[in-house]
């Protein structure tokens, strides 16, 4: 009974989903208060949540723009952000690749990091579940947080203005993506990108916005990979 | 801001479809044929070396002082930094900034 099967994998899903709302809800909130304090309106907040929907591209979006960087350069400094997804994709192909083309370009709308964490992690664990069952369970870690990341940014977007300058709500992006980057700074390589990313980013500051960071972090990128190269052929 | 309303939707509608096809890249369009090992080892270190970027400046150099250097937010981000560097989680790292940032600014 396949039917039952997807069911019981969509809800194990949900079920394994649901903690990620702690980081989403307010994650989402704080988009909307500072997306609508930049000058966006409600329907434009809610268009890069609902279009876009990746969280850490929003904000570099939204802080790009609030620079007032060129066109090109706000895009390219967001799907920089996003470009890590070109992995995750990667890494979903030998599960998913055989489901059919609709269910597939919906997992690709659906690919946060938590969706892909959970499912990368739960199908390693069950080589025995059929395509059928690793799509439901993606689908069901995806149902807890999508609205969730959607009212959320629309709660936060609707009650943005009322928020007092006191709540230091300035200084909401700096912290979020210092306690994402930090945790991920566990090797040699990972600390290099980070410095390199720092270091030519602060020297470059004084150019047009959206320059140094672009120049910076394709730098990073590269003594990141280079410096992991050097280590695994020396080991 | 300074951009029309024509320009902020492109920028959604462009973000949006390039995003879209980011995620879809692999899954719908590449299929099964892998990429060479450095362009995925160069993709691995992507979030590390944009957000340090982003963020360092406004830690140093934040807006809402104009710019000037400003040790609350200064040690806000120094010790976010080092509690998710040893918890190894977004959580308590942000709960430990949150806690310096206001802690902070109700001091001074």
């Amino acid at each position: 009974m396949p039917d039952t099967t997807a069911k019981t994998a969509f809800w194990a899903g949900a079920r394994n989903g649901a903690p990620f709302i702690l980081m989403a809800a307010p994650f989402a909130l704080v988009y909307g208060v500072l997306a609508v304090e930049a000058g966006l309106t409600l329907a434009q907040t809610m268009g890069f949540s609902v279009l876009v929907i990746a969280g850490a591209s929003q904000f570099a979006a939204l802080q790009m723009m609030v620079d007032n960087a060129a066109v090109a350069l706000v895009l390219l400094a967001a799907l920089a952000v996003n470009l890590r997804m070109a992995m995750y994709s990667a890494a979903m192909v030998p599960h998913i690749g055989p489901a059919p083309l609709w269910h597939r370009a919906l997992v690709a709308y659906l690919l946060f990091d938590q969706t892909y964490i959970a499912s990368v992690a739960r199908y390693d664990d069950g080589p025995q579940m059929t395509v059928g069952q690793k799509v439901a369970y993606y689908f069901g870690v995806a149902t807890p947080i999508t609205p969730l990341w959607i009212i959320c940014s629309l709660i936060g977007a609707s009650v943005g203005a009322t928020i007092p300058d006191s709540w230091a709500m300035d200084f909401a992006l700096p912290l979020f993506f210092t306690a994402l980057v930090a945790p991920m700074l566990k090797s040699l390589p990972h600390v290099v990108a980070a410095g390199v990313s720092v270091a030519v980013a602060l020297v470059l500051s004084g150019l047009p916005s959206g320059f140094g960071l672009i120049v910076a972090a394709l730098c990073a990128m590269l003594a990141g990979a280079l410096v992991e190269q050097w280590t695994e052929t020396r080991a | 801001m300074t951009y029309s309303a024509g320009q902020i939707w492109l920028i959604i509608a462009l973000l949006g479809a390039g995003t879209f096809a980011i995620r879809f890249s692999f899954l719908g369009l590449i299929g099964d044929r892998p990429l060479p090992p450095f362009v995925l080892r160069v993709l691995r270190f992507t979030p590390v070396a944009v957000l340090p970027g982003m963020v360092a400046p406004l830690i140093l150099w934040p807006p809402a002082t104009d710019g000037a250097f400003d040790p609350v937010r200064f040690a806000c981000g120094v010790v976010t930094l080092a509690v998710g560097i040893w918890s190894r989680s977004f959580y308590i790292a942000v709960a430990a900034g949150a806690v310096t940032l206001y802690g902070g600014l109700l001091i001074v």
